[in-house]
């Protein structure tokens, strides 16, 4: 029987011609990630170790996303720890405010990961970079700190599930809409422990920006990371953003797959998730009427700037409706300045939106959006869970970029096509 | 190894931001989490909480971020054991690297009210509901897992080791 995509990654980091489902094995890594709010946490059990360096500076990231710029004394004294070990070990990839930007869309931009890679991270979307054709999943905070030690984590070797795309997606249909329509069909422990592998005819007809909002959230479905074959687009990207080799990997002809899900790409609807699981799905049609006092753009999953280009479409020579704090949050700062010079940035203010610098901010509640007992907001992010962006009595309504800027216009949640044909 | 105490119960998805809401997240003072522990889910969760108490729950505990601080705060409000039909996988990791028994099983679970009281032998791989009287055989935890756990974590763990 032959190996998967994941399988034959982990196999070539462990050193091993052939792994199997659930065998232990010890991998070496190419990247250990951390945030501010994970990494205190590793930096604390790394400290307890009594090295003096980690394994190797160029292969630990440390970003500061989650509550920068510093929201408060307390964030603020996180962020300064993180900053005098990155100092004191020379971490070469240590984003502070001003290069920072959403982690899981600054490592690929930065060109820091690549096909073929191992990744682990103290952050569950860390699963992003299997999009590159990598394997790459979230730990916690010990995790990391034994890999900033070591460079190496232990995995148990996971099981597959294939997900075969074929057709091509709609006009207002994007990578959120097809993983919000899996993680509706699967469930958010459909995927427990498993690895997503995606394959089929269908998926050269997403851009690498669907693909990592889609390997973004194999999270929600609980599965250990989320990947996709490397193609044209992928090396493509690649090139463009690193100056590292990627290596490729194919699952094997034979790879055994505990089951197969067919997905017509042609037939995916705008999806929204409805509280407080990703799972709760519904296609836009069956939304009914929902008011809303706030839109957020942004986050790891959609803060791309196709996402914001999406955004803007919508956007365009149109007003938000009066009551809804439209919060737009380009994922990166070079994301940031491509929106300011395509000119999206005048379109989201002449709109009534804000426009934010990089943070994960409002995604989880921490800040930059917080939401009042009672509130709505449709966000493009990856969890709606009870208090997920504030008050536990709040909702958040997952979408898509253009459902979320329809819904900011409209001041409920709303399909793009309802704009067709009216003023923009 | 063994944990005694009564039954916190709980249902299906109890996610790393109700066990510890992101809003608190500005610390990793193991005290200040626990003072928030499930604070979102059961607010009267730090009333009814004693020394060595057990939290039951249905599938997927532990769902969604990676956040270490869940399975701190769960420990330190002194719960000696989780016990769930399913575990999300980086808590379930995070869990046994912090020194937090867990242990997988359907049938406790299924079979267990609020209330209870359940002693769990890690060793033997029993665990008894002392107020229903019944005893269920569970995979005992390895040698070395024991080990990690008594030693109160992974990294001290490896530390003795070293």
């Amino acid at each position: 029987m032959g190996m998967t995509m994941t399988q034959k990654i982990l196999a070539n980091k462990a050193g091993l011609d052939k792994v199997v489902p659930d065998q232990l094995i010890l991998a070496d890594l190419d990247m250990a990630l951390g945030n501010d709010i994970t990494a205190p946490v590793a930096i604390g059990e790394f400290r307890k170790l009594g090295l003096d360096k980690v394994f190797d500076e160029k292969k630990v990231s440390l970003v500061m996303d989650h509550f920068t710029p510093n929201k408060d004394i307390k964030a603020a004294e996180q962020c300064r720890y993180v900053r005098e070990f990155a100092n004191e070990m020379d971490i070469e990839n240590f984003y502070d405010v001003g290069e920072m930007g959403v982690e899981h869309a600054l490592l690929p931009e930065k060109g820091l990961v690549v096909a073929g890679d191992l990744i682990i991270g103290a952050d569950s979307h860390t699963c992003t970079y299997g999009a590159l054709g990598a394997f790459s999943t979230g730990v916690g905070s010990t995790d990391l700190a034994a890999g900033m030690a070591t460079g190496k984590a232990w995995f148990k070797v996971p099981s597959a599930v294939q997900f075969v795309l074929t057709g091509e997606m709609q006009e207002h249909v994007s990578g959120k809409d097809v993983i919000l329509h899996i993680i509706g069909m699967v469930g958010v422990d459909g995927m427990l422990y498993k690895s997503m592998e995606f394959a089929g005819p269908g998926v050269k007809n997403l851009s690498m920006s669907d693909r990592l909002c889609i390997s973004n959230m194999a999270i929600e479905a609980g599965a250990k990371n989320g990947i996709f074959p490397v193609d044209e687009k992928t090396l493509e990207y690649i090139a463009v953003h690193s100056d590292r080799k990627p290596v490729i990997f194919e699952a094997d002809e034979d790879a055994e797959y505990e089951k197969v899900y067919e997905i017509n790409l042609s037939e995916i609807k705008p999806t929204v998730a409805f509280p407080h699981l990703p799972e709760n799905t519904r296609t836009i049609d069956e939304v009914g009427d929902i008011k809303i006092d706030q839109v957020v753009v942004g986050s790891c999953t959609n803060g791309r700037l196709e996402d914001m280009i999406m955004a803007a479409e919508i956007l365009k020579g149109r007003k938000v409706a009066k009551g809804v704090r439209t919060i737009i949050i380009p994922a990166t700062q070079k994301i940031y300045m491509d929106s300011m010079k395509m000119g999206l940035l005048e379109i989201f203010i002449n709109a009534g939106a804000i426009v934010s610098t990089p943070t994960c901010g409002p995604c989880l509640g921490g800040h930059m959006g917080i939401l009042a007992k009672g509130e709505r907001a449709v966000a493009t992010t990856n969890r709606n869970f009870v208090g997920r962006m504030g008050h536990p009595e709040s909702e958040v309504y997952l979408a898509s970029p253009s459902v979320a800027a329809a819904s900011a216009v409209l001041g409920r949640i709303a399909s793009p096509a309802e704009l067709n044909g009216r003023e923009g | 190894m063994n944990a005694k105490g009564k039954v916190l119960k709980y249902g299906s998805n109890v996610d790393t931001d109700v066990i510890i809401p992101a809003r608190y997240l500005n610390t990793s003072d193991p005290k200040e989490l626990a003072a928030h522990c499930m604070e979102d889910l059961d607010p009267d969760f730090r009333n009814k909480v004693e020394d060595g108490d057990i939290i039951v729950a249905e599938q997927n505990f532990g769902s969604g971020s990676s956040r270490e601080h869940a399975p701190i705060a769960i420990k330190e409000s002194g719960i000696s054991c989780v016990i769930a039909s399913s575990f999300a996988r980086i808590f379930y990791r995070n869990s046994i690297n912090i020194g937090l028994p867990i242990i997988e099983s359907p049938e406790v679970v299924a079979e267990t009210d609020d209330g209870d009281v359940l002693e769990v032998d890690f060793t033997k791989g029993e665990i008894t509901n002392v107020t229903k009287g019944k005893t269920y055989t569970i995979q005992p935890f390895p040698e070395f897992i024991q080990e990690l756990i008594s030693a109160g974590g992974l990294i001290k763990y490896n530390k003795a080791k070293m």
